[in-house]
């Protein structure tokens, strides 16, 4: 059985849809059909991949017109096959786009443990019950994908806003027994940039292939953010 | 362009990481670059599920690990070495644990141990079935804490620069704008990971071309004991997705077509939970003898979670159960799980002493790219993450110590000239009649057919045979794209060239080796053979064909003996 793929193309000056005849047999995801493309077909297209089981987070594309990881979409469930890049992430080469600026924004958050006295030589053991880890986890699954910043209404119009996939991180290390840096995170979340720019669309949730759910983070965060402004104006 | 940076860290996986810290903590005066050929968190090691082994716990011991590390490698392991890394194992699991893990707990809070393979304590130490994912993304997050380590993501390594066998930098393409760049250094780190993409069953990522192996080898610098290549007992059938040794971990067990659990035939004392190398023998020498369970992939053996109920595995295994559901259309908690022996790590590597050294000054090689050796001829499972997180420390530490003595040494521009020549000109702008996908698929084949669990002299000759001629072949490949700007074509044409030369020393090494130790099984020489055989295979590069010599295996306090479980 043969399926026809339409992929929207893009070599640094214009931008184009082309469309590949590929045999499909059952199982087949839509990475499987790029790369059949790429080597039996036409190998200037090109895509970002690598390992191909939905934990590196490469490989986020358009799939009719939703954000879905190519590698874990089987091609026989979809009717017609037409692939884009995300949005909101500027085009470098056909469906690869420029995550510099996501993972610049990463960094300013400060998504690690803070601890005031963290010793890197004699390292000790911390607890941690299970439920406290619960408290948490799902929000540590984030691969980072580029999905929920791709849906997301304030992304698409305030290249300075954070985002959801990032403040999910920060809710992640803020709800973390063994982390001491709260206030620093807090300045920067509780910008302009931050937890009051988001419209609750609730989108970023559900296309998230992890099921994180980054809506809920990014609303917790802001809670957690009023308290602090208030315990601020007191102090 | 050039750039110019203390340290050069090559690879942005588990070892990369753990590296750049190490170095970022021995100086904040030195500059340290972390080049890699994707975004550091779609590395290869966020792949790996199951766990870390470590001593934490009273009952269990620095010998008993090192025991178990060094019978599961058939002797073949380095005692000193094996010695050394099983005892800084533990700090590396606390210092995760400090910058963030999310180890799974015991019910007070502690971190939490489980079964594995070949060891024989409960030390592994895991993050659900996500220890990888977690250990990189932790790993990642904590560089962003250092201002003096700086990245250069979807960075492909072309080239090592080396002069009077003293390393002076690397040159590398920036997959955005195309262009190279010469990057001096005092110190370089090889941490590019393995090269299981070679077979075409395999859990490997996509991009696990064995870059780093490759050209430090036709640099001069031999790769050691490359025959021994893991397969896992439980690949997903048909993709050949990992599912994790965490499964009979927990609890799991292997069957036949008649509902057997085989394993009692082969290791009736440790059963499912003997090493790999055991385990996916007995699972071939089922489905060679018609055991397996057919299906329109082929036969397959049955992993078979069913008895654990939903509870246990949602909680130990819920990467298990969403990608058996994704990619298999199965649910473990209703039915069996389909699953055949599938490559999974490359026990050889870049030859090295247990400082991380190589025989060229200032260069470095740690994780999977690196061969100390630790892991002999059968790798125990949960040593791998460990052995990242131990070397890759040990490789940024001794890095740093070296380039903090050292004067940067300008590289000579003629090098650098023709190293931008021979890719831009020579290489991307020839025209040829092959093409590079159809070398690979063929070259995966013959890995797949001739260097395979059962190995054996006739069909081995053929394949060396065969992989020459794809060399031969390969030399007229034409790369279709010929433009400069993110140019996969020609980044997967590049590795392509690498794996055929990899795939070389893997056939060579495997041919000569008469014997039958760990992973390298032969039919025609089913024993293994202290006498003649208890020593380290090192294949040199040369233009007439590789070049094939033997090192002592180092022997501390553990003598040979014969290998049951």
């Amino acid at each position: 059985m043969e399926v026809e793929i339409k992929v929207r193309r893009f070599n640094g000056e214009k931008s184009y849809w082309q469309k590949y005849r590929v045999p499909v047999l059952s199982g087949m995801t839509v990475l499987d059909a790029l790369l059949y493309i790429k080597e039996n077909i036409d190998a200037t297209l090109s895509f970002r991949y690598s390992c191909r089981m939905g934990v590196c987070g490469s490989c986020a594309v358009k799939i009719n017109n939703k954000p879905r990881l190519a590698c874990e979409t089987q091609i026989l469930q979809l009717k017609d096959v037409q692939i884009e890049p995300i949005n909101n992430f500027r085009v470098i080469k056909d469906l690869i786009t420029d995550f510099d600026d996501f993972f610049a924004k990463h960094r300013i958050v400060k998504p690690y443990l803070i601890r005031k006295n963290d010793s890197y030589e004699k390292p000790v053991e911390m607890i941690q019950t299970p439920k406290q880890l619960k408290k948490y986890y799902r929000y540590s699954l984030c691969i980072k994908c580029g999905a929920c910043n791709s849906v997301c209404p304030v992304s698409s119009t305030r290249d300075d806003y954070l985002g959801p996939a990032i403040m999910t991180t920060v809710y992640r290390f803020m709800t973390d027994n063994r982390d001491e840096g709260k206030d620093e995170r807090f300045k920067i979340v509780s910008s302009e940039r931050g937890v009051w720019r988001c419209h609750f669309a609730s989108e970023c949730s559900e296309v998230c292939p992890k099921n994180v759910e980054p809506a809920k983070a990014v609303q917790k965060l802001r809670i957690k953010s009023i308290i602090y402004e208030i315990k601020k104006f007191f102090k | 362009m050039k750039v110019q940076h203390d340290i050069v860290i090559v690879g942005g996986g588990l070892a990369g990481l753990r590296a750049a810290i190490a170095s970022a903590e021995r100086s904040r005066k030195l500059e340290i670059a972390i080049i890699s050929k994707t975004y550091p968190i779609r590395c290869h090691s966020v792949c790996a599920e199951g766990g870390t082994a470590a001593v934490l716990r009273e009952g269990d011991s620095f010998d008993l690990h090192a025991w178990d590390t060094i019978k599961g490698s058939d002797f073949l392991a380095d005692q000193d070495a094996v010695e050394f890394f099983v005892k800084e194992i533990p700090s590396e699991i606390l210092r995760l644990d400090n910058w963030g893990c999310p180890w799974s707990r015991t019910k007070d809070g502690r971190i939490a141990q489980r079964a594995f393979g070949g060891q024989s304590f409960n030390r592994t130490v895991f993050a659900a079935d996500r220890t990888g994912f977690h250990e990189v993304h932790t790993l990642y997050e904590r560089t962003l804490m250092y201002p003096n380590i700086i990245r250069y993501d979807e960075y492909f390594l072309t080239n090592l620069i080396i002069e009077d066998n003293e390393i002076r930098g690397v040159t590398a393409i920036e997959l955005k704008s195309g262009d190279l760049i010469l990057f001096e250094a005092k110190a370089v780190i090889l941490a590019t990971g393995g090269a299981g993409r070679l077979y075409g069953f395999t859990t490997y990522s996509h991009q696990v071309t064995g870059d780093g192996m490759a050209i430090a080898y036709r640099a001069g610098i031999p790769l050691k004991d490359m025959e021994f290549f893991q397969f896992h007992p439980t690949g997903l059938v048909p993709s050949g997705i990992l599912m994790t040794e965490a499964c009979r971990g927990e609890g799991g067990y292997l069957r036949n077509k008649y509902g057997e659990r085989f394993m009692e035939k082969y290791a009736p004392e440790m059963m499912e939970l003997a090493p790999r190398d055991v385990v996916s023998r007995a699972m071939w020498r089922e489905i060679v003898e018609g055991r397996g369970i057919e299906s329109e992939h082929g036969a397959y053996i049955a992993l078979d979670l069913t008895h654990l109920g939903e509870e246990r595995i949602d909680e130990r295994l819920p990467l298990i159960r969403d990608a058996a559901k994704k990619f298999a259309g199965i649910d473990p908690v209703e039915e069996p799980i389909p699953v055949r022996p599938v490559a999974h790590y490359t026990m050889g590597g870049i030859h090295t002493n247990i400082n991380t050294e190589t025989q060229v000054r200032g260069l470095y090689a740690a994780g999977e790219v690196a061969c100390v050796s630790i892991h002999g001829a059968n790798r125990l499972g949960s040593n791998s993450t460990a052995e990242c997180l131990v070397f890759g420390r040990v490789a940024g530490e001794r890095a740093a110590d070296y380039a903090l003595k050292k004067e940067f040494r300008h590289v000579k521009s003629e090098s650098f000239k023709k190293e931008e020549k021979k890719i831009f000109d020579d290489f991307l702008k020839k025209s040829g009649d092959e093409n590079p996908y159809e070398i690979k698929k063929e070259l995966t084949k013959v890995m797949d057919d001739n260097f395979w669990i059962f190995r054996n002299g006739e069909d081995m000759k053929e394949g060396v045979k065969k992989i020459r001629e794809l060399k031969e072949r390969y030399k007229n490949v034409e790369i279709v794209d010929k433009s400069r700007r993110f140019n996969t074509d020609l980044i997967n044409t590049m590795e392509i060239g690498f794996m055929l030369d990899v795939a070389e020393v893997v056939a060579i090494g495997a041919l000569m080796r008469k014997e039958s130790r760990g992973s390298h099984y032969r039919l025609d020489y089913p024993e293994r053979d202290d006498k003649n055989w208890l020593k380290h295979t090192l294949v040199y590069y040369n233009e007439n064909g590789p070049i094939v010599k033997y090192i002592p295996v180092k022997i501390t306090k553990w003598m040979p003996v014969e290998r049951k479980y």
